[in-house]
């Protein structure tokens, strides 16, 4: 399974799916959603955390976070 | 009759909100704390016409009506009262331009409580250099709402958005969206039991504990918990509405927003490829840390000397020139020397908040966050835990109640038991007197001076002592809790003057008046209990010249013999007397006993206390320092602050858990006894232990 946590710096990619519960509100108020366009912008050593991009919000979440919410390369 | 109306300020985290609230209200402010909890109550007033006032409310930041803190929480409360005093008639909802869609979702869910809403959409200023349109009318139509485009650094818009406010009867209180539409068939139920109430309402009181158990708090308007739903049914329908929020937002904003992104100039991935960079990140992070620290205990001195001589003369002068009696000896000798002890450290209090709230402001702060996550999580902490352990450098107060956005309740309890060992502002008063009495003044390698680095050592200890307790609670402490962290990382900006001004004085000033209350109280206590005592007291001067008789003192020597034997037969001598077994180990006389004790009330009650003490019944106006070097050890005739007893005296005031207010603040934050109770015991033993044994090798 691709995980936002598979994302190379710069990468696009497209949020496809997750488990309603083991994501929290929280992030899903912050535009993490299905269908949303995420990018990584930078990481911190050990690649955790990791800085994102989620539906035009700039937020860190963990990699354990990461590895949970599928997603979709967007090619180019 | 002029009238009044109150207006509540909503938004984000990182929206402006602050700003927009210090131009409206200006300095007619005042900062206090919600009944019962220690969220922080911003409230002010603001002219907007000339028969119309403006009570303005600035609510704590938050994403959506959905609390997971207590501080969001207290918005929810606010906005489901119409009894409350302060209930809205209007709402402001600040939005950020640049994430307008997210900032939008909090404003619908406000627009379905039926409250009138206006939309400020602040930093309007960024939008050219953002390449950022907007169709303001066509949005306001789909919205159903007045907008004000606002740019609080420039201050333009705040006119328009003060008539806004002044015709809030004009606005629409049409719903952005029917909440039947989430869940039909839950509504209708819920509709069905409680007819006469609005639904949205309704919903939002069923949910409000779903993220956010611990608090018993009073039902609202008679509504009973509706629990037809499990937990989980409730948290999808929460996720439901969350998604058909953002369809709306989306919809919404695809016909009114634009954004040329090829014109657009991102200046924080520039900055965030330096400040976020895994080896420069960490440089620049300690390199400000340094600097920190640098004006802390350097740039403060000069004004703090100014302070110490001037509360010296202040007493001088008083004892001259106030009629003599009890109760100028009270305010020469009890309470101005304790006064003194407070006023003196303003300078790094102030230094201390103006940093801080710097680089709050700027947006720096997240990032340290980012960059320290990984690390501190090894010991047990989070990334968030860097704030409260920075500020902790001030004081464990306001920075255990900083501890409030960590997620996960484990790392928060942890971050929360080990902030009081890092070295607040309160011990470094106790620190640099005893450190330039007792270490000698040469320089290592001729560069560092000694005195300097005792200090630097101290203040390492403290963040070892934080760091290896929290290392061995995560190991031992078996606390249930969903591990889960995310933090926005806003964009950067220039702090403005003003709001760090308003965050520096206030903080200020809280701080002082708070612990100003109780020295003042103590230094009374401990000047009384110094002037009177029981028996042999009043017949001081008989036996002083009793005893004297055969030894020929001069009249000085003689008030000497007998100012220090009132001093020893007052109230206090006999407390302090009492106390004397237990300290004597550490090398501490009964009257560095008495001070440890009333450090309790505040660790900076220390010098207050020996001050008050030191001068009771001496007429002789010296500093703090000189009276304190002159005390001498009674069985052996040394100085009383030597290298031994005063290592152990750093040491203890290292480790000790010495302030009742940070015990009452972290049982307000855990709700139970038990962690206080847990902390006082532990860090006094701790304390108790490393002073003893520093004494018995050192002596």
């Amino acid at each position: 399974m691709l995980s936002i946590a598979s994302l190379e710096i710069g990468q696009r990619a497209v949020i496809k799916d997750f488990s309603v519960d083991v994501v929290p509100l929280k992030l899903l108020e912050m535009g993490c959603l299905p269908g949303n366009e995420v990018t990584l912008l930078q990481e911190a050593p050990f690649k955790d955390p990791l800085y994102l991009t989620i539906n035009g919000s700039h937020l860190a979440i963990r990699k354990e976070m990461a590895c949970k919410i599928e997603i979709e390369l967007i090619n180019g | 009759m002029a009238k009044q109306i109150n207006v509540a300020l909503i938004g984000n985290p990182n929206t402006g909100k602050s700003s927009v609230f210090n131009i409206l209200t200006g300095l007619n402010q005042k900062v206090g704390n919600y009944p019962g909890i220690t969220v922080e109550k911003k409230q002010g007033t603001c002219q907007l016409e000339r028969n119309l006032k403006a009570h303005i409310i600035d609510l704590p930041g938050t994403y959506s009506l959905n609390a997971s803190s207590l501080d969001e929480n207290v918005v929810i409360e606010l906005l489901l009262n119409k009894k409350d005093k302060d209930y809205p008639d209007v709402a402001v909802v600040i939005a950020d331009i640049e994430n307008l869609k997210r900032n939008l979702l909090l404003f619908t869910q406000i627009k379905d409580l039926r409250i009138p809403t206006i939309l400020a959409i602040n930093m309007a200023d960024r939008m050219k250099r953002k390449a950022i349109s907007l169709n303001i009318k066509e949005l306001e139509e789909k919205l159903g709402t007045k907008i004000v485009l606002l740019s609080s650094r420039k201050k333009t818009g705040i006119e328009t958005l003060k008539s806004l406010i002044s015709n809030y009867n004009s606005l629409s209180l049409t719903p952005c969206i029917k909440s039947s539409k989430i869940a039909p068939e839950y509504f209708e139920r819920l509709q069905k039991t409680f007819p006469n109430q609005d639904l949205y309402k309704l919903w939002l009181v069923v949910t409000q504990d779903v993220n956010f158990g611990k608090l018993n708090r009073k039902k609202i308007n008679g509504i009973q918990p509706f629990q037809t739903e499990s937990i989980t049914n409730l948290k999808r329908l929460q996720q439901k509405e969350t998604i058909a929020r953002y369809q709306f937002i989306n919809d919404t904003l695809k016909k009114t927003l634009s954004i040329d992104s090829k014109n657009a100039k991102d200046l924080r991935s520039r900055f965030d490829k330096i400040l976020t960079h895994k080896f420069w990140g960490y440089v620049i992070f300690f390199s400000i840390l340094l600097l920190i620290f640098q004006a802390i205990f350097d740039w403060s001195t000069y004004p703090m000397d100014f302070i110490d001589n001037s509360f010296t003369l202040l007493s001088e002068w008083l004892k001259i020139n106030l009629p003599p009696g009890v109760f100028s000896n009270l305010i020469a000798e009890g309470i101005i020397p304790g006064l003194g002890g407070i006023v003196i450290f303003i300078p790094q209090i102030a230094f201390l908040f103006l940093f801080i709230s710097i680089l709050e402001e700027s947006g720096y702060m997240s990032r340290v966050v980012f960059l320290m996550d990984r690390i501190m999580r090894r010991f047990g902490l989070s990334g968030k835990s860097v704030v409260p352990l920075v500020s902790g450098t001030a004081c464990a107060i306001p920075a255990i109640m900083a501890t409030r956005n960590i997620e996960n309740w484990k790392e928060r309890l942890i971050t929360i038991l080990v902030t009081p060992f890092i070295t607040c502002a309160a011990r470094l008063p106790v620190y640099l007197i005893i450190i330039s009495l007792v270490i000698p003044e040469g320089r290592v390698l001729g560069i560092i001076s000694l005195q300097g680095l005792t200090l630097l050592i101290l203040y390492g200890l403290g963040f070892a002592a934080a760091i290896i307790a929290a290392y061995t609670l995560d190991k031992y402490l078996h606390v249930k809790s969903k591990s889960f962290f995310v933090i926005e990382m806003p964009n950067y900006k220039l702090p403005l003057l003003k709001n760090v001004g308003i965050t520096v004085l206030e903080k200020t000033k809280s701080f002082v008046f708070g612990a100003g209350k109780i020295i003042l109280a103590i230094s009374i206590i401990l000047w009384v209990m110094g002037s009177y005592g029981p028996g042999d007291f009043n017949q001081a001067e008989e036996i002083v010249l009793q005893q004297t008789k055969q030894q020929n003192l001069s009249q000085e020597e003689l008030a000497i013999k007998l100012s220090s034997f009132k001093l020893e037969n007052s109230y206090i001598g006999i407390v302090g007397k009492f106390i004397e077994p237990a300290v004597k180990p550490l090398g501490y006389d009964w009257k560095i006993g008495i001070a440890l004790i009333s450090s309790f009330a505040a660790r900076e009650v220390f010098i207050g206390t020996l001050a008050t003490m030191y001068s009771v019944g001496n007429d002789e106006v010296e500093t703090i320092k000189e009276r304190m070097a002159a005390e001498i050890n009674p069985s052996n005739g040394a100085p009383l602050f030597n290298l031994a007893s005063g290592i152990s005296l750093l040491l203890f005031y290292a480790f000790a858990m010495q302030c009742m207010s940070t015990l009452a603040i972290v049982k307000r934050e855990t709700n139970s006894w038990k962690w206080p109770l847990w902390q006082l015991l532990s860090m006094t033993a701790l304390a108790y232990i490393v002073a003893l044994a520093a004494y018995q090798i050192l002596k």
